[in-house]
């Protein structure tokens, strides 16, 4: 369990860190929290040259309300945003989905871009980005740009950023009137991480009937998705049990699931239709709460 | 004797420096000139060597030499198999492969580079020409004629065969009221993923031709033995030492081919030679445990009562044998029945060879095994005839009292087994749970409840019984000063005897147990020793150390009755003081040490000093036993188990100290539990390890379980003078069919009767669909 030798380097700003992506291209690799990064090199699954160590950038870590939006930077920690008041207050699907995440270590090393970024198909984060419509923003050498989350997880450990670009911060709309959010999830014995994982956002109209539902799933396929179909027979419709199911069921058509020695593909679709029913009517009851 | 110490809740001496850190492992060890030890391993489960080319490896800078098999030829022993069976095949084992590699993860070269890193890279650099071979995966395909041999030179893939029979077995056949039950049960591959990984430092010294080797072993002095012989070193040059070890479950009961490769890189290269295990290495190429096929008969009567048990085992001992691998099912032949008199037994065990790393022992060591099967049994006697599965077990139970002859040949030292398993029963309120579980299958909900009352065979062993003989040594000497060193030849490695030993010699000799320094684990310190394993440290080394203080009392005794004009057996130890039973006449402990090592008037026939020597020989194992349940809820959606409740109450003997038996119950429930649920090693049909990390292999965390429900009963056992029993694999042999039990309980209305480890919950929801077959598999 010893990587092979390596050039450390340590920017100390967003632009010196862009530089050395610049520099050295695809032999560097961006180390956040080193959690999903550290153990791939000690397995020499992943062999960098430069290893660009961006942990000291204090400007990429916070956690902020700014012009009616939540934006974390890039480097907050998984602990940081379980334990955010303002978070919990505004936004409480992110301290739900950082309380599933790992153990005590891993939730004070590892953080929400590097999860990102890592877009390990398993991983918690991408459900909850996608059923809170995250922005990521992303900063390369020709600027900045935003990457809405459904575009942002491209493939199996694939996402949007470009080579040259540095995921810098995440936006993210807080909780409007009636509505509720949940995040719950298998998680695997062994790793911890989601076998299957749903997150849910969904608003109440006036007349008790659901206005609209968002649906992300991830661990079922090779990169994590909105539940399309099943947000469609939710809007506009009453949430009884019978309605969440029949929705519910649709949690993962059309997806290759993946299948290992923990879950075959057919029992991953079917968790994805009963995480994904019951994430809908917590998130439904918590609504109807607010 | 009186108790100040003994049966007392009392701390841990070694707890201090291991919480803050300050405790010395292997790899904490740096001496001057120290080189670095890494392997190059083989990525495939056979495969012939076709050629080595260690150019590359060799010009790195930094590296010393690079070894392979060809150069180790003569020049090192084969790792050793102290198992000895009638018939049993032993192939070669070299601590490199030479021509064939039979595992993955078999060592195939050597690098000692300046550097642990620079070691790491040059063993990437060696380029090995394989040529794959059919590898042998599957135990049952491995017994078929024609199959794919893992010794080309031997005929076939059968280790062993071994018979166990007793009883008339004509009479059962012939009896017609008997309802013939039969099941395959799999028992499978565990890592035992210590939390330190293996490690050695060998250090020779040419001038002194002596050889030091700091390892993280359970047995220095077998270890030393070996690795002079391994060596062909002069075993009076040879010294081991044991520094903390972070962990063995048996793991490190062994003599591994990277010890040898270390010291004789050390001899080659005249400086100190170190090694540490990589978590992925110790994954690969340290023993794994348990990995049995059981194939199960059972004749009961119509009232449950178990006439005749007949079992096939199946158990893959890997590429090669290490040290006791033939030696473990062979246990689970002997402990078969369990807690239950049955006069019909039938077992047969064949050792299977297969291209996997080598089966050995893993806490419980073939028990855990033996206890799966007559426990699933008695729950299959239950489903079958629709009984309870407590009614089942006392319908068996043997008669309470001690010398307990069982068909199997063994002879149980104590046993009461209803008075656990009735407390047990009150502190789970099984009745109550019962009645929650009729309320809850109405309303389709999953509750089980599993019972599991075991017996074990630990206090390892009588030496008739013992490869390399089981007794132990224990050494008191009362220094000058009249503070007491206590040397033991156990190795303890988390089990607490610095604590437990110095409570014995403390209670024995009336002085405060700060007093009292235990030291074990350095060859060269200890005069000799067996080794910790087997649930043997308490019961046969602390019976040593016992005998030692004894022979203490008795000298002391002499002196001081001269000095009292009193006769010798009048007179008590305690407080510090040597006195009369009515405290009439005391003389203070030190001064009796005063007069012993100054030695001016000396009693008739003593000799001067305080340091007595005793080995204890076990007239026979000790047989520990309890009464486990386990509560578990099943989510009728997902197959996902919970494990709600937890009880288990042991009886281990005399309770030298509670906190330590609570800690081993703790312990050694989170293993039998982790196999029960979630721990399996899984090589695909390749031979590839599907499991070698952490992210796969699912080791339970303490997150995992809900507080554990524990209380005792103490039988003594006459066996030694503490009357003391075992307690270090006692959990994990409970608990695994406890849990078992409870699932397939739980499934009882949907006419599951069996399901195989670890309890997936996709099995389960398999199951609950009703597509599954029977079993699950």
């Amino acid at each position: 369990m010893i990587s092979e030798s390596f050039e450390y380097h340590v920017p100390k700003t967003i632009e010196e860190a862009l530089g050395m992506i610049g520099e050295f291209g695809d032999e560097s690799k961006v180390l956040a929290g080193g959690h999903s990064l550290l153990p791939m090199m000690k397995l020499r699954l992943a062999s960098p040259k430069h290893l660009i160590d961006i942990g000291r950038i204090g400007a990429l870590r916070y956690i902020r309300e700014s012009e009616g939006q939540l934006e974390l930077g890039a480097l907050t920690t998984h602990f940081e945003i379980e334990s955010s008041s303002l978070l919990k207050s505004k936004c409480p699907l992110l301290p739900e989905t950082a309380r599933e995440i790992g153990d005590v270590q891993v939730c004070n090393r590892g953080t929400l871009g590097g999860s990102l970024v890592h877009a390990d198909p398993a991983a918690d984060w991408p459900a909850a980005m996608l059923a809170v419509e995250a922005e990521m923003v992303a900063r390369g050498p020709h600027g900045e740009r935003k990457i809405r989350a459904r575009d942002f997880f491209v493939d199996l450990m694939a996402t949007a950023l470009q080579s040259d670009e540095l995921l810098t911060a995440i936006r993210v709309s807080p909780l409007p009137a009636r509505t509720g959010d949940a995040y719950l999830k298998l998680h695997h014995p062994a790793s911890g991480f989601a076998v299957v994982g749903v997150a849910v956002r969904l608003t109440l109209a006036e007349s008790g009937s659901i206005g609209e539902a968002r649906v992300g799933v991830t661990g079922v396929g090779a990169k994590p998705y909105r539940a399309e179909e099943t947000e469609r027979l939710l809007a506009g419709k009453s949430p009884t049990a019978k309605r969440l199911e029949e929705a519910a069921a649709h949690a993962a058509d059309g997806v290759d699931a993946n299948s290992d020695l923990y879950a075959s593909g057919d029992y991953r679709k079917h968790l994805a239709a009963v995480y994904a029913r019951r994430a809908i009517q917590r998130a439904a009851e918590r609504a109807a709460g607010r | 004797m009186a108790t100040k110490y003994l049966g007392e809740r009392i701390k841990r001496k070694e707890d201090p420096r291991l919480i803050q850190g300050r405790g010395h492992y292997v790899d904490d060890l740096k001496l001057g000139g120290m080189a670095h030890l890494a392997f190059a391993r083989s990525p495939h489960a056979h495969a012939r060597i076709k050629s080595i080319d260690a150019g590359a490896a060799v010009a790195t800078p930094g590296v010393l030499a690079v070894y392979t098999g060809e150069e180790l030829k003569g020049q090192v022993g084969f790792v050793p198999c102290a198992a000895g069976l009638e018939g049993l095949k032993i192939p070669d084992h070299p601590c490199l492969a030479t021509g064939t590699v039979h595992y993955l993860g078999e060592p195939v070269a050597a690098v000692v580079a300046t550097s642990r890193y620079g070691a790491r890279d040059a063993a990437e650099k060696i380029e090995v020409d394989y040529e794959p071979l059919p590898a042998v995966l599957d135990m049952e395909k491995a017994l078929v004629k024609g199959s794919p041999r893992v010794h080309e030179h031997l005929t076939d893939n059968t280790a062993f065969v071994a018979k166990l029979e007793a009883g008339d077995w004509n009479a059962v056949r012939q009896d017609a009221s008997l309802k013939v039950i039969k099941q395959r049960l799999i028992n499978q591959r565990l890592a035992p993923a210590s939390m330190e990984t293996r490690g050695v430092v060998a250090s020779y010294s040419p001038g002194e031709d002596t050889l030091t080797v700091w390892s993280s072993t359970q047995i220095p002095h077998i270890l030393k033995t070996q690795l002079a012989i391994m060596s062909k070193l002069d075993e009076a040059r040879c010294r081991v030492i044991t520094p903390e070890v972070g962990g063995g479950f048996g793991s490190k009961l062994n003599v591994y081919g990277e010890e040898g490769v270390a010291c004789f890189a050390s001899r080659k290269l005249g400086r100190p030679v170190k090694w540490i295990e990589g978590r992925r290495e110790n994954m690969l190429a340290t023993i794994h445990g348990r990995d049995q096929i059981n194939d199960l008969e059972i004749y009961a009567k119509p009232d449950g009562k178990v006439a005749g048990f007949r079992c096939r085992i199946l158990a893959s001992m890997g590429a090669y044998h290490q040290l006791l691998t033939p030696a473990i099912p062979t246990l689970t032949a002997l402990m078969i029945l369990g807690a239950y008199d049955i006069k019909n037994v039938f077992v047969e065990t064949v050792g299977v060879f297969t291209n996997e790393m080598s089966t050995d022992a893993y806490r419980g060591a073939g028990r855990p095994e033996a206890t799966y099967i007559i426990e699933r049994a008695m729950d299959l006697v239950a489903f079958e005839l629709k009984m309870d599965p407590v009614e089942v077990r006392r319908k068996n139970f043997p008669s309470s009292g001690k010398d307990i002859s069982m068909a199997t040949g063994v002879v149980y030292d104590t046993a009461n087994y209803e008075k656990p398993l009735k407390k047990a029963l009150r502190l789970a309120g099984y009745n109550r749970l019962r009645k929650e579980q009729e309320r809850l299958r109405k309303k389709g909900k999953y509750l089980g409840i599993g019972v599991s009352t075991y017996v074990e065979i630990c206090a390892m062993g009588p030496s008739s019984r013992m490869p390399g003989g089981g007794w132990e040594s224990g050494t008191v000497r009362v220094e000058p000063t009249g503070k007491v060193t206590v040397l033991s030849g156990t190795s303890p490695h988390g089990q607490g005897e610095e604590t437990t030993f110095a409570q014995i010699v403390a209670e024995q000799l009336g002085v405060s147990f700060d007093d009292v320094t235990v030291y074990h684990g350095d060859t060269s310190v200890v005069p000799m020793g067996i080794g910790t394993f087997g649930s043997r440290t308490t019961a046969v080394g602390g019976s040593a150390i016992y005998y030692a203080s004894e022979r203490i009392k008795k000298k002391m005794a002499k002196f001081a009755a001269a000095r009292l004009g009193v006769k010798p057996g009048e007179l008590l130890f305690r407080d510090g003081k040597i006195e009369t039973s009515d405290g009439a006449k005391s003389v203070p402990f030190g001064s009796i040490v005063v007069d012993a090592y100054s030695a001016k008037t000396l009693p008739a026939g003593v000799e001067p000093g305080l340091f007595e020597q005793f080995v204890f020989e076990p007239p026979n194992y000790t047989y520990p036993f309890g009464a486990h349940i386990a509560v578990v809820e099943i989510d009728e959606e997902t197959g996902e188990v919970r494990l709600r409740d937890y009880f288990a109450v042991d009886d281990c003997g005399r309770i030298l100290n509670p906190l330590l038996v609570d800690g081993q119950i703790h312990g050694g429930l989170a293993q039998g539990i982790g196999q029960a649920l979630w721990e399996e090693h899984v090589y695909d049909e390749s031979g590839q390890l599907l499991t070698g990390t952490f992210m796969d292999y699912a080791l339970p965390k303490a997150g995992c379980f809900p507080w554990f429900h524990t209380a005792n009963t103490e039988t003594r056992t006459p066996v030694n003078p503490l009357g003391v029993k075992g307690v270090g694999e006692a959990g994990t042999i409970g608990s695994t069919p406890a849990v078992v039990n409870a699932v397939v309980d739980a499934l009882r209305p949907l006419g599951v009767r069996h399901v195989d480890m670890p309890l997936k919950p996709e099995k389960i929801w398999k199951l609950m669909k009703g597509n599954a077959g029977d079993g699950g598999r």
